[in-house]
């Protein structure tokens, strides 16, 4: 078996669905977002995963920290405005303690956002992962994503690092404006 | 079984010490997973010596209930104990809900109650001006949350939540006496220790 044969090939979420069971990570945590819907409800479809969501994203952090250190491996999934919240716990729990987190984060605030509030802290976004010196990857294209998600999940679980994946409209279609109904 | 009272109050629950609670703790347990929140909670939990089992939290206020409830999915057949004081968990009582939802029955909350931010000045919390943890969690959906009345109350309460299904909370009034000793400030190696408490490393340590 490779990473990158199944059916489901085309979609962005089946490839992070493939990934997540090709490297054992059972536990999905999650604060919802519309762009992330397939994959959140590829997760509950899918016997092989605990998947629930949190309050919090800060609460999701510590619950996936505090499994992987008993020897579990977890998921965070959130939204642009949600990683906006992180910026302490990232910085006093899974970066001084190694522990590998692995956070998808669905890009808003770009490329067609019409809420300001997301325009405003996406800006903050790369700037908080690059000044703590959490790697992320931007997930722009279905050809490539398969493969930067199998090398990136093989090097957070080796070097014990914190990932971020940055899903980009580009990838995920985003959330079209003129058919969104709400925010 | 000892009977145990369901209907403490915070104003009624005797004022006690963390120190000689955490003791008490300590000495009933075996394996059991223990997760110090930041501040007192943990210097009071270092004091007590140093167990494998044992996860010092440096930062990252407000999720010693998040990070005890990840090890309780993560091994269903250990017991984990979240130890948080009362300004902690007010950060975060969202925690309380999640956890209620899915109700991990090796999952044991303790919140050491003085009323105050200790740490920062001893500024007041919400409970010392009305807010009532076990009723806050009682509201959440953790039906077995509950007040040690005083030392033998609350002996018996762990020695309860040690033996049956969880989740519990069980919440102390505590006094205002600072930790005995601050926990040592290294991240990995606590991290290290604690994973090895919870057999998820297969390389040998190199020390007990």
């Amino acid at each position: 078996m490779t990473v990158h044969a199944d059916v489901v090939q085309d979609t962005w979420h089946g490839a992070v669905i493939r990934a997540l069971k090709y490297h054992q990570v059972d536990l999905v945590t999650y604060v919802p977002d519309n762009v992330l819907r397939p994959l959140i409800d590829g997760v509950h479809a899918d016997s092989y995963f605990t998947a629930f969501s949190a309050t919090r994203e800060e609460e999701a952090v510590g619950i996936v920290a505090g499994a992987w250190m008993a020897g579990r491996r977890g998921v965070v999934l959130m939204q642009t405005s949600g990683f906006g919240t992180l910026a302490n716990v990232l910085a006093s729990l899974p970066v001084p303690y190694q522990i590998p987190v692995l956070m998808f984060i669905s890009e808003r605030g770009t490329l067609g956002e019409f809420n300001i509030g997301q325009a405003f802290v996406c800006r903050t976004m790369r700037p908080i992962l690059q000044s703590i010196g959490i790697e992320y990857h931007e997930c722009t294209r279905q050809d490539e994503f398969p493969f930067i998600l199998d090398r990136a999940f093989v090097q957070a679980f080796a070097t014990q690092a914190p990932t971020a994946f940055i899903l980009s409209p580009l990838l995920t279609g985003g959330k079209d404006f003129m058919k969104a109904s709400s925010i | 079984m000892t009977s145990i009272s369901n209907t403490n109050r915070r104003l009624n629950s005797k004022v006690m010490n963390r120190f000689d609670l955490t003791k008490r703790l300590v000495s009933k347990l075996s394996d059991e997973a223990v997760i110090g929140g930041i501040g007192n909670t943990n210097f009071d939990l270092w004091s007590t010596g140093q167990r494998r089992e044992n996860f010092y939290m440096l930062g990252s206020m407000g999720l010693a209930v998040p990070i005890g409830l990840g090890v309780a999915l993560a091994q269903p057949t250990r017991r984990a104990i979240a130890l948080e004081g009362d300004g902690s968990l007010l950060m975060q009582l969202g925690s309380l809900a999640t956890v209620a939802h899915l109700a991990p029955k090796n999952l044991c909350i303790i919140v050491m109650d003085n009323g105050i931010y200790q740490i920062t000045g001893s500024q007041q919390t919400a409970t010392s001006l009305g807010a009532d943890i076990v009723d806050i969690a009682r509201g959440a959906g953790l039906s077995q949350s509950i007040w040690a009345g005083d030392e033998a109350d609350f002996d018996a309460i762990i020695d309860r939540a040690l033996t049956s299904d969880g989740p519990w909370l069980i919440a102390a009034r505590i006094d205002g006496q600072p930790g005995v000793a601050q926990t040592e400030r290294d991240p990995s190696q606590i991290r290290d220790r604690f994973m090895r408490g919870m057999n998820a490393k297969q390389s040998s340590a190199l020390s007990g």
